[in-house]
């Protein structure tokens, strides 16, 4: 399996399955976040009862820490190798070939991600799971309202709004791109993949740009 | 209607591999319109071989498109900024008088300067030394069409096949990587009966040679498909990952 880590292929076919599997649980994360704009209760519920500090919570979020890990950590060996493959020798008639920014500025994009994750797990997750597990003093169980609480911060909306703006460019070129390095592509299914990735980078940033929006306008908890 | 026009041509300028570079800039009077860029080149050349200057130095042979042996990265493109051609088809008349044309060589840590305008493009020859053919025994010559071929797979070997291993791919990259190249040497033979004996060995191998030389991861980024003078597809590309992951899974 060594293939993984040494030929350039079987690393972007690392790159592209964790990428996949984020987009996975960017999904039912997304999901999960639109209840909040319906009803407190039942987000409360599915947060304690169905996630929480319960096992396969836990299994669930070092999994998707795993993704993370191994996506930011090859993102680096692979950035740093093609800097290298690229030389320092610059054209001074600076390239004019047409292509996407996005697929030009994936690790900038990601590094804005990134930046992005750790105020997002310091405000909510490390609220709520993590002081739970540890028995730190203040574990936060009514999810729903510590959401509320931080989203009533212009400066937290905002921060939030541009990292998915940020995403939806990561995420616009990183859905063909990782469908294309596992190797399922032809000239038929490349446009038809493009449409999809835009479909879905759209559906998940607007998804979770609305909810935060929605509660700092005061429009959530409509049916509590 | 083809004029003549008045250029300044800036060219890349470095004595020899480790010698630092540097750009020089020649005025060209009357070039006429209706000259090949090459034949631009070679009026500059011979005026400064006339004042005892040493001539610029870059890489041509058929001046057809056929051969793979020019390069140039020209005003921000390589071969040029025209779609589909390579430098030695490309023509005075895609500039204007007075234009200040920029000339470089290909610049990437694969193809090292030898000299000016001239880059080493053996990492190519290599990459297909390590399984871009197909073995076949010697004895009286085989009927073409022995083994029936469905015509859309045999459009599609034909269309990788017409890659000329110019290395513009590589020197429009921003990753420096070769696979736009593999890929279409690849899919040459993967496409067709009398390369899939050989189809899993020759992904791997030719693969690892790509890596063992120092080209770039790719990120899809689509620069070598925009530039090829042969428009060869990235779809290739993703057919060379399908049969080296293939490969990878049958081991
Ligand atoms: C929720 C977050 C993220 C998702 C859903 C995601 C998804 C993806 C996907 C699907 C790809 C395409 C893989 C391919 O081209 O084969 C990709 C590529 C990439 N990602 Fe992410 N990503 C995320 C976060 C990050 C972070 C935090 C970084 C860190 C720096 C990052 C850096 C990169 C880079 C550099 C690439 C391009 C790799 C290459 O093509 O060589 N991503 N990402
Ligand atoms: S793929 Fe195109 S650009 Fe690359 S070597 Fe072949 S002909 Fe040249
Ligand atoms: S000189 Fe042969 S392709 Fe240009």
């Amino acid at each position: 399996m060594s293939w993984l880590i040494k030929s350039s292929i079987g690393r972007k076919f690392v790159q592209s399955i964790s990428g996949l599997f984020l987009i996975l649980f960017l999904l039912f994360h997304m999901s999960m976040n639109l209840v909040l704009i319906f009803n407190y209760e039942t987000y409360n519920f599915l947060a304690n009862e169905i996630l929480g500090a319960n096992w396969w919570a836990i299994i669930g979020t070092g999994v998707i820490a795993l993704g993370f890990v191994v996506h930011v950590i090859y993102a680096i060996i692979l950035t740093l190798q093609n800097m290298k493959a690229r030389g320092n020798d610059r054209y001074a008639s600076s390239s004019k070939t047409k292509t996407t920014w996005s697929s030009k500025n994936m690790f900038v994009l990601g590094l804005f991600i990134l930046l992005f994750l750790f105020l997002h797990l310091y405000q909510m997750w490390y609220q709520m799971q993590f002081k739970e597990l540890f028995m730190i003093e203040g574990a936060r169980h009514d999810g729903a309202q510590l959401v509320e609480e931080v989203f009533s911060q212009l400066w937290v909306v905002i921060i939030y709004v541009i990292a998915f703006i940020a995403l939806w460019f990561h995420l616009t070129h990183g859905f063909w791109s990782a469908l294309h390095s596992v190797g399922w592509n032809n000239t038929v299914w490349m446009k038809r993949l493009k449409v999809l990735g835009n479909i879905i980078s759209t559906a998940i940033s607007l998804g979770f740009i609305i909810v935060a929006i929605a509660i700092y306008l005061g429009y959530s908890n409509l049916l509590g | 209607m083809d004029k003549d026009i008045n250029i300044k041509v800036k060219v890349w300028r470095q004595n020899g591999p480790k010698d630092k570079g540097y750009f020089e800039t020649f005025p060209l009077e009357n070039i006429s319109q209706g000259s090949s860029f090459l034949e631009m080149l070679d009026i500059l050349n011979e005026n400064l071989i006339n004042e005892g200057k040493e001539p610029v130095v870059f890489d041509h042979d058929c001046r057809e498109g056929i051969c793979g042996m020019c390069s140039l990265y020209i005003n921000g493109h390589p071969h040029g900024p025209d779609e589909g051609i390579t430098t030695c088809q490309l023509h005075m008349r895609r500039f204007n008088d007075g234009d200040t044309i920029t000339v470089e060589p290909w610049r990437s840590a694969g193809f090292p300067i030898i000299k000016d305008l001239i880059v080493d493009r053996t990492a190519f020859d290599k990459i297909i030394q390590a399984g871009g053919y197909v073995s076949v025994n010697t004895g009286s010559a085989v009927d073409a069409n022995a083994i029936p071929i469905p015509r859309d797979d045999a459009e599609m070997a034909m269309d990788a096949a017409a890659c000329i291993g110019c290395g513009a791919c590589v020197a429009a990259c921003k990753n420096g990587s070769a696979m736009l190249f593999v890929s279409a040497k690849v899919s040459q033979l993967a496409l067709l009966p009398q390369g899939r004996v050989e189809a899993t060995r020759r992904a791997k191998s030719m693969v690892a040679k790509m890596d063992e030389l120092g080209f770039g991861n790719c990120t899809n980024t689509g620069a070598c498909e925009v530039e090829c003078p042969k428009n060869i597809s990235i779809s290739n590309i993703a057919r060379l990952n399908r049969e080296f992951l293939k490969a990878k899974f049958q081991d």
